[in-house]
């Protein structure tokens, strides 16, 4: 976990509204997990005042020839643009200086049985929530895991990223809401009819609120392991501010158990948390600047 | 010009140690209450050795599960929060985050609240047994939870009862956290210093709103939430010099602090010490920055202790 001032090496658009950002990031390759999140700041201005968290898409190193470092290590951010921040955000060019703090929180727990018992994954991504499921794929495969990819959204210009995927050699299936691309319906319509195939799998999901509460069902009657990463709007980032919780499972008034985004998540164990329609906090789509 | 230069290198670093109440602080920074946990959250960022002093998030008697999302709001230059205090209350802070404080030796100041005057009395009776507690500080001014601190932060009578009601509980020396949200700030801090207090901070948060013109209704859940950040400087300065004018008890100057220059300017108008808040939010290493540019700032106009820079406006 660092903080550090550090450059952006490309901000490339991917889809319209979408970007693809690097950031020199010393240590990333090494330091960082699958499901894990940085904090951002734009600039060094007081407005907007707050970093924005953004999953880790992937890391890589990259060797340099021209330059007197040998190589560069780096991450890169996928996002939306959906508020101030993000906007400000698209607006960067190499050799831009952003405030990098990071990489933090928990991120996706791959079962010591994965490659061996664990012979096939399930990976539901739901629009800009197929970001931190690219590492996951990457390890998952490098096990020997069979992984499924499902991707949902409104339309095919909110379905990222799937030359990475395929290069990986992961199955990828489609949903949109208005069958521009794949199969005209949700992508939790997928996971039912994947589910049926695959009865004995690890789920691993990232979208909105709506679609992970669906497929938190899907999975609890199908009885596969589930686990979510989730978004928030955060200001600290390392669990101080608590502006970012969640209830867990067992939260009442009179005992309450929060669990913060962004230290205890933004990847959890379905187990952990408690399901009902104010648990994740309110519906917002889209998030404004958000995980 | 050259010798001069290198007299100013010779010269040992300005002294930054101030007091407060008896307390010594090596230097006049600290966090504010509810933006650094208990400590522990922050030590990968920052040796929490080089701090003034370390303020705990506040503590109730009972465990408290604060307000329902969303708590955030980001503002021009600002942000609003309705955490709802939110916290593990005094028997889990005594058995579970004492630990961790008793590690480090910077002294260690407990923010706490109460909704009732039985609360704040107990409380701060727990509080006064706890070895580690080095002072605490008192807060009647959050403006988040309805049956809270408001009305204890706003009308001088009250205040001073459960000033004067916990005085007689605590040895340790007793800081109160004003509300910025009353007509004369001044009132306030008068009747907090004849009930007992031995320091005051000033200020807590602004009460705001922020508006969802999209979702048509207001952002936070709670609908109010208390403003920070650099947008509220200019108010708590000028509350903070009215403050010191009234009493004679030291201040403690809390409101936007980003940098050392913010300080700077607190601790000019006459704080004894500082506290920073949101700027924790937003670089967990932020006031190891701005302690060292408080020396920095001392040390290039030639100023050997801090204590003579503040008050001394002219």
């Amino acid at each position: 976990m660092k903080d550090s001032i550090t450059t952006v090496l490309y901000n490339r658009q991917m889809a319209p509204g979408y970007y693809c950002m690097g950031i020199a990031a010393p240590g990333y390759p090494q330091l960082a997990r699958p499901g894990q999140f940085v904090m951002v700041r734009v600039n060094q201005s007081y407005d907007p005042l707050l970093r924005r968290p953004f999953g880790i898409f992937r890391t890589g190193t990259e060797e340099l020839s021209h330059s007197e470092m040998e190589s560069q290590d780096y991450m890169e951010v996928v996002y939306k643009v959906v508020g101030r921040g993000t906007r400000l955000m698209s607006h960067l060019v190499a050799g831009d200086e952003v405030g990098l703090l990071g990489p933090l929180g928990q991120g996706f727990c791959i079962s010591p049985d994965a490659g061996g018992a664990m012979r096939d994954a399930v990976l539901v991504g739901g629009g800009i929530g197929v970001v931190p499921l690219f590492m996951l794929a990457q390890q998952l495969v490098a096990r020997g895991v069979k992984v499924h990819l499902l991707l949902g959204g409104r339309n095919c210009g909110d379905i990222l990223a799937l030359a990475e995927f395929e290069r990986l050699g992961v199955k990828t299936s489609i949903a949109t809401d208005d069958g521009t691309l794949g199969e005209k319906c949700f992508v939790t319509q997928l996971l039912q009819a994947t589910l049926q195939k695959f009865p004995a799998v690890q789920v691993f999901a990232c979208g909105p609120t709506p679609m992970l509460h669906a497929v938190q069902q899907i999975c609890a009657a199908a009885g596969a392991e589930l686990q979510v990463s989730l978004e928030a709007t955060m200001a600290c980032g390392v669990g101080a501010c608590l502006g970012c919780v969640v209830e867990g499972r067992n939260h009442s008034e009179q005992q309450p158990e929060y669990l913060c985004t962004c230290k205890q998540g933004p990847v959890f164990d379905a187990h952990e948390l408690a399901w009902t329609q104010e648990a994740l906090g309110p519906v917002l789509t889209p998030a404004e600047d958000s995980l | 010009m050259s010798s001069l230069n290198h007299m100013k290198r010779m010269s040992p670093p300005p002294k930054l140690e101030v007091e407060i109440a008896g307390l010594r602080l090596k230097n006049p920074v600290m966090p504010a209450s509810g933006t650094f946990g208990y400590g522990e959250e922050f030590s990968p960022y920052l040796d929490l050795e080089q701090l003034g002093a370390i303020v705990t998030k506040g503590i109730s008697l009972a465990p408290k599960a604060g307000n329902p999302m969303p708590r955030l709001a980001e503002t021009p230059a600002g942000m609003l929060n309705a955490i709802g205090l939110q916290n593990v209350g005094i028997e889990a802070f005594c058995s579970q985050k004492v630990e961790f404080l008793k590690k480090i030796s910077t002294p260690v100041i407990v923010n706490f609240f109460g909704n009732t005057l039985e609360e704040y009395i107990e409380v701060a009776r727990r509080l006064n047994e706890v070895e580690r507690v080095d002072a605490v500080e008192l807060n009647i001014s959050c403006p988040n939870v309805k049956a809270g601190g408001i009305v204890f932060g706003t009308d001088p009578v009250t205040a001073a009862r459960v000033v004067s009601a916990v005085r007689r509980e605590v040895q340790v020396p007793l800081i109160v956290k004003l509300s910025p949200n009353v007509t004369d700030i001044r009132v306030m801090a008068r009747a907090v210093e004849d009930a007992g207090a031995d320091a005051i901070s000033c200020i807590n948060t602004l009460t705001g709103m922020a508006v969802d013109l999209e979702r048509r209704c207001l952002s936070l859940a709670n609908g109010t939430g208390g403003l920070s950040g650099p947008a509220i400087k200019p108010v708590a300065l000028r509350m903070v010099h009215q403050v010191v004018s009234s009493v004679s008890i030291p201040v403690i100057g809390i409101g936007g602090i980003m940098s050392a220059e913010d300080a700077l300017e607190f601790l000019l108008v006459g704080a004894r010490a500082v506290q920073v808040g949101t700027a924790n939010l937003v670089n967990p290493g932020a006031m190891a920055n701005i302690i060292a540019g408080i020396e920095e700032f001392l040390a290039q106009r030639g100023i050997e202790d801090v204590n003579s820079w503040i008050g001394s406006l002219k």
